[in-house]
């Protein structure tokens, strides 16, 4: 540069900034943490991961109630082991909204004052042993549908944080799917709670990859963006082909008499999901919202002394060694 | 309060001869229970056989951007490279 040239203006850095981080999208790069963001990548990467965050977190409940009544010791052993899992992925992905700038108390508080969401699918109750089953077969089903695009997901922390959790889903798919072929060898009557299992939550699946397309306004942007890899619509199709002959070789039925195969466009039909449900449920009207925000703020609370016996220690060892030193 | 608990970046060797790699954050009260929290967290499936957690505000990184002249030292000398060097194909094992 020479002294003669003027020094770039912010607008111009600004400039060179975007151009570079459109560039990095469009090679297919990751961004990555401190890269310059636009202010609503940054906003919008921040409300999916935590809302993701917050559905792994609440998604503990339905299960976790079933913990103590599992039927047998291996059933026990796999149902902790997967609870823990969803731990573990709601703190992955804290630790991802963490790179962006958000912080994890904030995150917590907009959960339980329930100024964030998180899956609708987590507010339908758990009222048999089969529904443990259904849900790592469906739900988790549903989940690894919509998470294996993500793992390309733009953002680098965030796609990270997908690999790992989709090889853990694996587990939690198959570990249901058994469950299921388990009971269906049985009684009559666990024949019955299979299918009375699948009956409840096979429309609330469906429902869990969101408002059709035409219903869906952010997802221009985030399929821009490439944090969004496919549509709603598309991951919902993808899904239903990949059910319908599990539950077939489970020997269940699925709820809905219009699902037939179509030749022509090489895909399942299936019938008219009900919207207004969706809305409802997202909106705070499903059978278990108030019940799974109260429980998830009962933890947070009761948990508060912990925290803080936990910082005092970690201050006054640090204080005797600075005393030792 | 989470907010008095600093941010850990977690690195796990995967197994005997690799580097380690990091994984994520996590937050914790101590090194102690960061470490405890690590194994919890991230080697659940023995993805590990060792782990360092390092508090990320003891972290100092570059700037990830590519054309951060930061790095711009190492772009000029292909001399660096084994590719830079014609050697005649009949000379063997080089
Ligand atoms: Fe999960
Ligand atoms: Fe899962």
């Amino acid at each position: 540069m020479t002294a003669t040239e003027p020094a770039p203006s912010e607008a111009d850095s600004e400039r060179h900034f975007e151009r570079y981080f459109e560039d990095v999208i469009a090679r297919d790069q990751r961004i990555e943490p401190r890269d310059w963001l636009p202010e609503a990548y940054r906003k919008t990467m921040i409300r999916q991961i935590a809302q993701h965050a917050h559905s792994e977190i609440i998604g503990m409940q339905p299960e976790g109630n079933w913990i103590t009544r599992a039927p047998s010791l291996r059933r026990k052993a796999i149902l902790l082991a997967k609870v823990q899992d969803e731990a573990g992925h709601g703190l992955y992905l804290y630790s991802a909204a963490e790179t962006l700038g958000g912080d994890r108390d904030d995150l917590t508080e907009k959960l339980i004052s329930g100024r964030q969401k998180y899956s609708s699918i987590f507010n339908y109750p758990t009222l048999s042993f089969a529904d443990v089953g259904v849900i790592g077969w469906l739900v988790d089903g549903a989940a690894i549908c919509n998470q294996v695009p993500l793992c390309r997901s733009s953002y680098g922390p965030y796609a990270r944080a997908m690999i790992r959790i989709c090889k853990e889903e694996s587990f939690h798919q198959r570990q249901g799917y058994e469950l299921l072929m388990t009971m269906m060898t049985g009684t009559e009557a666990q024949r019955e709670m299979v299918q009375d299992a699948v009956n409840r939550y096979w429309w609330p699946s469906l429902m869990m990859f969101g408002p059709p397309d035409d219903d869906s306004p952010n997802t221009a942007q985030s399929m821009a963006w490439k944090i969004k890899r496919h549509t709603n619509d598309e991951l919902r199709q993808r899904f239903v082909d990949m059910t319908v002959p599990q539950a077939e070789a489970l020997g269940v039925t699925l709820p809905d008499p219009d699902l037939s195969w179509n030749a022509d466009r090489g895909h399942y039909d299936f019938g008219a999901i009900d919207w207004d449900e969706l809305k409802q449920v997202i909106s705070g009207g499903g059978p278990c919202n108030t019940e799974r925000v109260e429980r998830r703020r009962a933890a947070h609370e009761d948990g508060a002394w912990v925290r803080e016996a936990a910082a005092a220690h970690a201050r006054k060892q640090q204080q005797r060694k600075e005393v030792a030193a | 309060m989470t907010g008095e608990w600093p941010l850990y970046e977690v690195f796990v060797r995967g197994k005997r001869g690799l580097n380690h790699v990091h994984v994520g954050s996590l937050r914790a009260a101590d090194d102690d229970m960061a470490l405890h929290n690590a194994r919890d967290l991230y080697t659940r499936r023995n993805e590990g056989v060792s782990i360092w957690v390092v508090k990320a505000a003891d972290i100092a990184a570059s700037s990830p951007d590519e054309k951060d002249p930061f790095f711009a030292p190492s772009g000029d000398k292909v001399y660096r490279h084994p590719t830079f060097y014609d050697i005649p194909e009949n000379v063997p094992h080089m």
